[in-house]
């Protein structure tokens, strides 16, 4: 674990009163894939959300503690968030496309960045939409509504969209948990592909899909970090009792 | 719902019979019954007020106007002379409230001549009366081709309606009031739905909402007495009450109407959306300009038109403070009179069954043909083309 993107430092979060996330300390290695699993509530997606300060978004968040990407820290009061974000995307657990058409919707993120040269932007939505896996499904219809696609392909979409804005980090909030397993393995398998560029978080309540996809995993519960190395050795050899339990399924 | 106990329900052909549930049958008659009656005053209102209407279309009703029109031909304006014992007789209405609309009138329209042509008239309204019938079907002819000019005189001597000029009066006050209504009315509702802190919300839509209450007979005094004097200070023009002091008063009643639409088309956007937008490294502006707004655009297309519509019929506050000159100009600091006020201010002074009297009622059915128009395009073209054009197809 050397070549380290993002290092956490006793990071804390209160929704209001309760505490959410209590003192995280951990480094996600660059171009990896780093899966998250934990139970329900456990605060996987509260944390995910922390690292591109969506949680900003909801009143009455507290945070303290570092969250150093790069060896800054995003919640230094000089660090603008639109920044953070155009450089750290995120795919949502449920698809959520625009109700634009399907190129507006990957052209959207390039043009708010200032790109207005049409054929650049031609070039990355098809860039984008390849590497998604989804440009042969929808080459001959960008046009349509992006409303008109199936599940499966309204989330290569949605990865596609972030894509388009070149970010360093990609985060994905079970991004396969509402599809069937043809869409799953093809979204798998971008993950894959993906690693090569991007730095990768992902959070899953699959254990065959941490253990296939990712590098690294992290084992959440109750709000604190249990355990996190290599997947390889979580799933085989976890130091923990509760992580070994959670993950061969004998849990609560 | 029905006497069966579920513990002993089973599976016979006598339980699963249909029943016949009468209290939702009452029910649901009564709620169907309320809609048609609805439906239906809404269709007798438009047939009485074409109906009031259709003497214009036919030839034989026609001869109480014409016969002002024989004795005018070679004659200035006379109306509104100011003596009163000549007035019942140019009008062939004995009605004293007849007074009350001339001078109005003669204040306004300063290019017509009084006062001078009353001897003229002495003789004129004396020899009409044979000439009645001989003129009748021409007299007809000439109302329907009076309706293409760009005068307004429904009381001269030589009638004349132009309902071009009403139509000209119209819009302008509805694009003036719709030039501020509409980015305002739909930019508030953008601010108070994306940006405004929960507290702000909470004063703001209350406080617009408000103003939709307000009569329109305040809305129009406040026109008339403050901004018109504030305005013409301000530019300096010479007409105090005008198209533009109407169309700003209008729009304060429009406001409302856009607003509250508009709001809670941009509140329905789905919060993910705009997560999405965000997360995409866009700013709040940029999140609600080109998401959230076109997202919401079929209902503040919506929400515009109504807008207009609440304009193009809103009579108090026009009467009170466009002037009511049918001027023909693009001006805006003119004197303008719109179709709502020109019904308004005449439907009292005219007689039944007169050509005027008939004419206010056509314009009555062309304002109604005029909102049924706007709320089918609102209906269907955002339904069918503007919703495919801005999400795809
Ligand atoms: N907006 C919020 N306001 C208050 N509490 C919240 C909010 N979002 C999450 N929480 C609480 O924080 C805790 C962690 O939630 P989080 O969504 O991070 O869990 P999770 O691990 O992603 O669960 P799941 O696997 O079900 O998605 C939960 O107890 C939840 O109730
Ligand atoms: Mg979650």
């Amino acid at each position: 674990m050397k070549d380290i993107k993002i290092e956490v430092n006793k990071l804390s979060l209160y929704y209001g009163e309760k505490l959410a996330l209590n003192e995280i300390s951990m480094q996600i290695p660059r171009n990896k894939v780093t899966a998250l699993i934990g139970p329900s509530g456990c605060g996987k997606s509260t944390f995910l959300r922390s690292i591109n300060r969506m949680n900003d978004l909801i009143p009455d968040v507290k945070i303290t503690g570092e969250m150093l990407v790069e060896g800054v820290n995003i919640y230094d009061k000089n660090v603008d968030v639109v920044n953070i974000r155009k450089k750290i995307g995120m795919v949502f657990q449920k698809s959520n496309p625009f109700p634009k058409s399907i190129y507006e919707n990957i052209a959207y993120g390039p043009k708010i960045n200032g790109i207005k040269d049409k054929k650049q932007l031609d070039e990355i939505v098809e860039t984008s939409l390849r590497q998604a896996a989804i440009w042969d499904e929808v080459k001959d219809r960008l046009g349509d509504s992006a409303m008109g696609l199936s599940g499966g392909q309204q989330q290569r979409l949605c990865i596609a969209r972030t894509l388009a804005v070149s970010p360093d980090i990609v985060l994905m909030d079970e991004p396969a948990s509402a599809l069937d397993p043809i869409s799953t393995s093809k979204i798998e398998e971008l993950v894959h592909q993906l690693k090569e560029q991007y730095t990768i978080i992902i959070v899953t309540h699959n254990m065959q899909q941490a253990a296939r996809t990712s590098d690294y995993t992290a084992f959440f519960y109750l709000g604190e970090l249990i355990e996190m190395d290599k997947t390889k050795s979580i799933f085989t050899k976890p130091s923990k009792k509760q992580t070994e339990d959670y993950i061969t399924g004998r849990f609560g | 719902m029905s006497s069966q106990n579920p513990t002993t329900f089973s599976f016979t052909k006598e339980s699963l019979k249909k029943q016949f549930r009468w209290s939702e049958f009452l029910a649901e008659k009564i709620i169907s019954g309320v809609a048609f009656l609805s439906i239906a005053i809404i269709f007798l209102i438009f047939i009485f007020v074409f109906k009031e209407s259709l003497p214009l279309f036919s030839s034989s009703k026609t001869v109480e106007k014409t016969e002002i029109q024989v004795t005018s031909t070679t004659q200035p304006e006379t109306y509104g002379a100011p003596t009163e014992d000549l007035e019942p007789e140019t009008y062939g209405t004995p009605t004293e409230d007849l007074t009350a609309i001339d001078v109005v009138e003669t204040n306004e329209l300063e290019p017509e001549t009084y006062g001078e042509a009353v001897e003229e008239l002495t003789v004129g309204t004396e020899e009409e009366t044979p000439k009645i019938t001989e003129t009748n079907k021409e007299g007809k002819n000439n109302t329907w081709s009076t309706f293409l000019s760009c005068e307004w005189f429904p009381v001269s001597e030589n009638p004349r309606f132009g309902l071009i000029a009403l139509l000209i009066g119209t819009l302008k006050v509805t694009i003036i009031a719709m030039l501020f209504a509409g980015p305002l009315g739909v930019l508030a509702a953008l601010y108070t739905s994306t940006f405004a802190s929960k507290r702000a919300k909470e004063i703001i839509k209350p406080v617009i909402e408000l103003l939709a209450a307000f009569p329109s007979v305040v809305i129009g005094f406040f026109a008339l007495m403050i901004m018109a004097t504030f305005f013409q200070n301000l530019f300096g023009y010479e007409t105090r009450l005008n198209a533009f002091v109407g169309g700003v008063a209008m729009a304060l009643a429009a406001i409302p109407i856009i607003y509250t639409i508009s709001e809670d088309a941009l509140s329905a956007v789905p919060k993910t959306y705009t997560e999405a937008s965000l997360a995409l490294g866009a700013s709040k502006w940029q999140t609600a300009f080109f998401v959230t707004l076109p997202a919401a655009i079929p209902g503040i297309f919506a929400a515009i038109l109504l807008g207009i519509g609440r304009v193009f019929g809103e009579t108090m506050i026009v009467l009170m403070a466009t002037g009511n000159a049918a001027l023909n100009s693009a001006n805006p600091f003119e004197s303008v009179r719109t179709f709502a006020a020109t019904i308004g201010s005449e439907m009292a002074e005219t007689v039944f069954g007169e050509t005027h009297y008939s004419v206010l009622f056509f314009i009555g059915s062309l304002l109604f043909v005029f909102s049924f128009g706007l709320n089918a395009l609102a209906e269907f073209y955002v339904k069918g083309k503007l919703i495919k054009k801005i999400q795809g197809k």
